[in-house]
C-alpha cells in the first residue's frame, strides 16, 4: 500500500511540472512595443550589448541565431523553412542569394547611416556580387591567411607552400568549408580562386589529398582556441582572428601568403520573405553607426569598413595596424569569390568529399 | 465496450485512434516523404540515380567505414558489457539495483559535452599525454583517428548494451540452473548450455542498440575524428546541411534504411514477443 | 573472496571509464580560464554568471519543458496505444509496433531530416513547436516498451468483475486497470524524459531560429569553444540527479527493487 501512496505523489507531481511548463511554454515569444526582427548571422561575429542595446533603444526585439558557413546557411534559406529577416553573408553567397531570387532590395533612405560612414570603395567593390549595388551594406571585410605559432616554427612563413612541409605533420589546421580548402590549393598552384577548368581543379585536388596525411583536423571558428592553446603550429584563419589571437597567445602571427589569397565582404541582406523588412533596414542602420561599429570592432577585430568608425579608434597602432586594415594595393593575387552555377557547386562538392573521404 | 482488454478489432480504432493518427502523420507520412525526395531528381523526374549514388566509390568508402566501425565498436561493447551484466545480475554486489542506475547517470550529462571530454582527454596536450609525459611513457596519439571515433561510440553506446543483456539475465529462473547442476552440469557448461541461449534476445537487442546509432552517427566521427574521417552519417548530413542536395542525401538514407530493415528482420526471429528486450 | 575481488575490479574500472570525461567536465567547470586548453586557478565564478546569463537559462528552461511535456505526451499516447495494441489479432499488432518501433531503430538522422521534410511541407514556422513534436514521435516506442510488459502481466477478469459490478468502462480502467500499469507508466515517463533530454541529432533538424536547448547550444558553442558556465550548468544538473538517486536509494528495499525490473 505504502508502495502506491508513493506512486500517487510521484503522478501528481509529474502531472503538475508538466501541466507548468506547458503554461509557460508560450511566453518565451515576446515581441517588443515594436514587434521583432530575426536575425542569422555568422558565429561570434557581433558584440551583444549592442543586441541589448538595440532592444532597449527601438523596442524591437532581437532574434538572433548563428551559422558557421556560408553553405550551411544557404539551404536554410532556400527552403524557407524559418522567417528570417536579416542574413550577414560573403561576397559569392550573396551572389548565389541574387541569383535564386532570394534577396530584398534595400531602401538607403531608411539606412542612412550606410552612406554616410561607409567607405565608397566598399560600396564599389560589393558592385561585383551586388551589381545594381541595391541588396547589400558591407559589415566586415578581410583576407584569409596563416597564422602561425612563432615558437614551433623554424624559418619564414610567407608561402602556402609551408603547408605541405612534412615537419609541420599532425600540426596543420585546415578551414572545414569547400571553397576556402580549394582557394588555398588552388593559389598555390597559380590559379585562379574561382577556376572551374577541370584540370586545374583535379590538381588542386590531388594537392589537398597529398596533404590530408598532414593535416592535424578540418575545422571552422576552432582553429582559433587551438591555435590559442597551442595545439597546433599553422592554420589557416580569417584575417579578422589575427589581432584578438595575438593578444591571447603573443607567440602567433598573421601572414598573407605571397601568392595572393581571398579578399572578401561580408554584407548585411534582407531576405525576400522577411516578414519585418521594416525592422530589418532599422537593425542595418543601427549597425551602421560609428559608435556600433567601434563596439563590434573591439569585440570581434574583423576589420570594419566604417571609416567613421576607424578613425575613433584610440590606439594608433591598432587604427593604423597593418594586419587590420592592410592596403590591398601592396598584395599579389587578390581574388574575390565569386559564385560558380549550381554546376559549380556541385563540382566543387564533389572534388571535396573525394578529399575527405581519402 | 464490453471488455477494454480482450481482444476484439471492432472499436480498437476508436480507442486507440490518438495513436493511430499520431503514428501515420509523424512516423509514416515523414518516411515517405524521404522516399518521394530520394525518388526524383532537381526537376521533379523520377530516378533512381539519388540510390545508385551509393555505388560511388565516395560513398561506398564512407559506407564501408561506417560499417566497419560499427561493427568493432559493437564487438567491444558485447566484450565488455556481457561480462559486467552477468556480474551485476548476481544481486550481492548490484544491491537494490543501485549500480545500474549508475549507468544511465551519466546520461544525464549531456551527450555532446560528454564527447568533447574525452577531445580534452585525447589531445595532443590533454590529460592523458600529459599523465603520460609525466610518467615518462610514450603518447598516445589517437585523437582525430578510426580508434578515437571507435572509443566515442563505444563510450556512448555502452549502456545500451549493458541494460538489455541485464534484463535478460535477471529474467532466467534461478531454479533451471540449479536443476542443471544437479543433473552434473559444470560452470561452463550452464553458461554454454543455459545462461547464454536464455540470454540472447537481450544480447540482439543491444547488438542493435549500439550498431544501428554507430553506423548512422556524424557527431562522433566529426568531434573525434576531426573532420578528417568521412562516415556515411557524415555524408547524409553535409549533403543536407552544406551542399544542399537533399534528393541525393534522402537518396543515401533510403539505402541506409536497408540495413536498418535486415537488422530488424534478424532481431525479430530471435525475439519471438516482438517487443524488445531493452527494459 | 579473489573471484568477487576481481568482479569488484572489472566493475571498477568500466566505472571509471564512463566517469572520466564526467570527471574532467567538473574539473573544467572550476577552471579560472575561458578556454579548456589551460588551467587558470580555481573558481566558482562560472556559477555564478551561469544565473546572469539569459542565454544559458532560456535553453535550460526550453530543455526542461520540451523534456517534460514530451514525456508527458508521449506517456498519454503511449498508454492508449498499448490498450488498442493488446486488442489486437497477432498479426495487426505485430505490425503496429513495427512501425510504432521506427523512430527507436531508425538512424537519428534520417528520424530526424524525415520530420524536417514533413514540418517544411505542411509550411510550419519552425522553433518550440516543431522540436516538442518530434521529440513526442520519438519518444512513443519507449513508452510502449515499459508499459507492454506490464499490459500482459494484467488479468482481464478483474475488469470484467468491475464491469459486472457496475463500473463504467473508464472507471474500471482508472480502478482496476490503471494502478497495475502505473509502474510501467512512470518507467516510460522517466525513460521518455532522460531521451529527450539527452537529444541532440534529431533536434539539430527540427528546431528553428533563436531557439536552443542546450544540446544545441552545445553544438554551436563547440565551434567557437565552449563556455565555462556550459561546465558549471552540467555539473549542477549532474549532481541533483546524483542526489536524487541517492534518495531514492535510501527508500525500503522493496520499493527499489520493484522500479528496478522497469528501468
Amino acid at each position: 500500500m505504502k508502495n502506491k501512496f508513493y506512486a500517487k505523489k510521484l503522478i501528481v507531481l509529474l502531472f503538475a511540472l508538466a501541466f507548468f511548463a506547458f503554461l509557460t511554454a508560450g511566453c518565451g515569444g515576446k515581441d517588443g512595443p515594436n514587434g521583432r526582427v530575426v536575425v542569422y548571422n555568422w558565429g561570434e561575429y557581433i558584440d551583444p550589448d549592442v543586441l541589448k542595446m538595440f532592444e532597449k533603444e527601438t523596442g524591437i526585439r532581437v532574434i538572433y541565431d548563428e551559422y558557421e558557413t556560408n553553405e550551411i546557411m544557404f539551404p536554410k534559406i532556400e527552403s524557407g523553412s524559418s522567417n528570417y529577416d536579416v542574413l550577414c553573408p560573403s561576397d559569392y553567397m550573396i551572389q548565389k542569394l541574387l541569383e535564386n531570387d532570394l534577396l530584398r532590395e534595400i531602401n538607403f533612405a531608411n539606412v542612412p547611416n550606410a552612406k554616410e560612414h561607409i567607405g565608397a570603395e566598399y560600396f564599389e567593390r560589393s558592385l561585383e556580387f551586388d551589381p545594381t549595388g541595391t541588396y547589400s551594406v558591407p559589415y566586415k571585410w578581410g583576407t584569409v591567411g596563416i597564422l602561425y605559432n612563432e615558437a614551433m616554427v623554424s624559418g619564414p612563413i610567407d608561402s602556402w607552400a609551408v603547408l605541405w612541409e612534412e615537419q609541420y605533420s599532425d600540426s596543420i589546421l585546415m578551414q572545414d568549408s569547400v571553397r576556402d580548402a580549394f582557394m588555398v590549393a588552388l593559389k598555390l598552384n597559380g590559379f585562379s580562386l574561382n577556376s572551374m577548368d577541370e584540370n586545374e581543379l583535379l590538381i588542386a585536388r590531388d594537392a589537398l589529398i597529398a596533404q590530408k596525411p598532414l593535416v592535424q583536423a578540418y575545422v571552422i571558428d576552432q582553429v582559433r582556441d587551438k591555435m590559442i592553446g597551442g595545439e597546433a603550429a599553422l592554420g589557416v584563419i580569417y584575417s579578422g582572428e589575427a589581432l584578438y589571437t595575438r593578444q591571447e597567445n603573443p607567440d602567433l602571427a598573421f601572414v598573407i601568403p605571397k601568392e595572393g589569397t581571398n579578399v572578401w565582404i561580408d554584407s548585411w541582406v534582407i531576405t525576400k520573405n522577411a516578414a519585418n523588412p521594416d525592422n530589418a533596414e532599422t537593425f542595418i542602420n543601427f549597425m551602421c553607426r560609428p559608435d556600433i561599429a567601434l563596439m563590434n570592432f573591439e569585440y570581434i577585430t574583423y576589420s570594419t569598413p566604417n571609416d567613421t568608425a576607424r578613425s575613433m579608434i584610440e590606439d594608433p597602432e591598432i587604427r593604423y595596424s597593418e594586419v587590420a586594415f592592410p592596403n590591398l594595393a601592396d598584395f599579389y593575387g587578390l581574388e574575390t569569390y565569386r559564385f560558380l552555377g549550381a554546376e559549380g557547386d556541385e563540382l566543387y562538392n564533389q572534388l571535396w568529399k573525394e578529399i575527405k573521404s581519402w | 465496450m464490453a471488455n477494454l482488454l480482450r481482444k476484439k478489432e471492432n472499436n480498437t480504432f476508436i480507442i486507440g485512434s490518438p495513436y493511430f493518427i499520431w503514428v501515420v502523420i509523424f512516423i509514416v507520412v515523414p518516411l515517405i516523404m524521404i522516399f518521394y525526395y530520394g525518388l526524383i531528381d532537381r526537376n521533379g523526374n523520377f530516378t533512381l540515380e539519388n540510390i545508385a549514388a551509393i555505388a560511388q566509390p565516395v560513398h561506398l568508402k564512407a559506407l564501408r567505414l561506417a560499417l566497419w566501425l560499427g561493427v568493432i565498436a559493437t564487438v567491444i561493447c558485447l566484450i565488455i558489457a556481457y561480462p559486467l551484466a552477468y556480474i551485476l545480475s548476481q544481486t550481492s554486489i548490484n544491491r537494490y539495483g543501485f549500480v545500474v542506475f549508475l549507468f544511465i547517470l551519466p546520461m544525464w550529462m549531456n551527450f555532446l559535452l560528454r564527447t568533447l571530454a574525452w577531445q580534452t582527454l585525447l589531445e595532443k596536450t590533454g590529460v592523458i599525454n600529459n599523465i603520460l609525459v609525466f610518467l615518462r611513457l610514450p603518447p598516445l596519439n589517437i585523437i582525430n583517428t578510426p580508434a578515437a571515433i571507435v572509443l566515442g561510440m563505444v563510450y556512448n553506446f555502452l549502456p545500451f548494451m549493458v541494460l538489455p543483456i541485464y534484463n535478460s539475465l535477471l529474467k532466467i529462473d534461478p531454479n533451471i540452473i540449479n536443476a542443471a547442476r544437479d543433473l552434473g552440469a559444470n560452470s561452463v557448461k550452464v553458461l554454454q548450455k543455459i545462461i547464454f541461449p536464455l540470454s540472447l534476445p537481450g544480447v540482439i537487442s543491444g547488438i542493435t542498440m549500439v550498431f544501428i546509432p554507430a553506423l548512422t552517427t556524424f557527431v562522433i566521427s566529426n568531434l573525434l575524428g576531426g573532420s578528417k574521417i568521412l562516415l556515411i552519417g557524415n555524408v547524409i548530413e553535409e549533403e543536407f546541411t552544406h551542399a544542399g542536395n537533399w534528393h541525393l542525401g534522402s537518396g543515401l538514407s533510403i539505402v541506409l534504411m536497408l540495413f536498418i530493415i535486415v537488422n530488424m528482420i534478424i532481431s525479430s526471429i530471435f525475439d519471438k514477443t516482438g517487443e524488445g528486450n531493452f527494459l | 573472496m579473489t573471484k568477487k575481488n576481481l568482479q569488484r575490479l572489472y566493475i571498477g574500472l568500466i566505472f571509471f571509464f564512463l566517469y572520466a570525461p564526467i570527471i574532467t567536465l567538473v574539473i573544467l567547470s572550476f577552471n579560472d580560464s575561458r578556454t579548456r586548453a589551460r588551467w587558470g586557478g580555481f573558481t566558482f565564478r562560472w556559477y555564478g554568471s551561469l544565473f546572469q546569463s539569459d542565454e544559458i537559462m532560456w535553453a535550460l528552461f526550453n530543455t526542461l519543458s520540451i523534456a517534460l511535456l514530451s514525456a508527458f505526451f508521449a506517456t498519454l499516447i503511449g498508454t492508449i496505444a498499448c490498450v488498442a495494441i493488446m486488442r489486437m489479432k497477432k498479426t495487426s499488432r505485430a505490425v503496429s509496433i513495427g512501425i510504432t518501433n521506427i523512430p527507436m531503430l531508425n538512424a537519428e538522422i534520417v528520424t530526424g531530416i524525415s520530420l524536417m521534410l514533413l514540418f517544411i511541407s505542411l509550411g510550419l514556422r519552425f522553433g518550440y513547436g516543431t522540436i516538442l513534436l518530434s521529440h513526442i514521435t520519438f519518444n512513443i516506442p519507449y513508452v510502449i516498451l515499459c508499459i507492454m510488459p506490464k499490459m500482459r502481466q494484467l488479468n482481464p477478469s478483474t475488469y470484467e468483475a468491475a464491469r459486472d459490478l457496475g463500473a463504467s468502462p473508464i472507471y474500471g480502467f482508472f480502478k482496476v486497470v490503471f494502478p497495475d500499469l502505473l509502474p510501467g507508466i512512470i518507467a516510460g515517463f522517466l525513460m521518455a524524459f532522460t531521451m529527450s533530454l539527452d537529444d541532440f541529432i534529431i533536434t539539430h533538424f527540427t528546431k528553428g531560429p533563436g531557439v536552443h536547448t542546450l544540446s544545441t547550444m552545445i553544438y554551436s558553442e563547440v565551434r567557437k569553444g565552449i563556455k565555462p558556465e556550459m561546465y558549471a550548468l552540467s555539473t549542477l544538473i549532474f549532481a541533483s540527479v546524483l542526489l536524487l538517486l541517492l534518495l531514492i536509494n535510501r527508500l525500503p528495499a522493496g520499493e527499489v527493487k520493484k522500479n528496478q525490473h522497469n528501468l
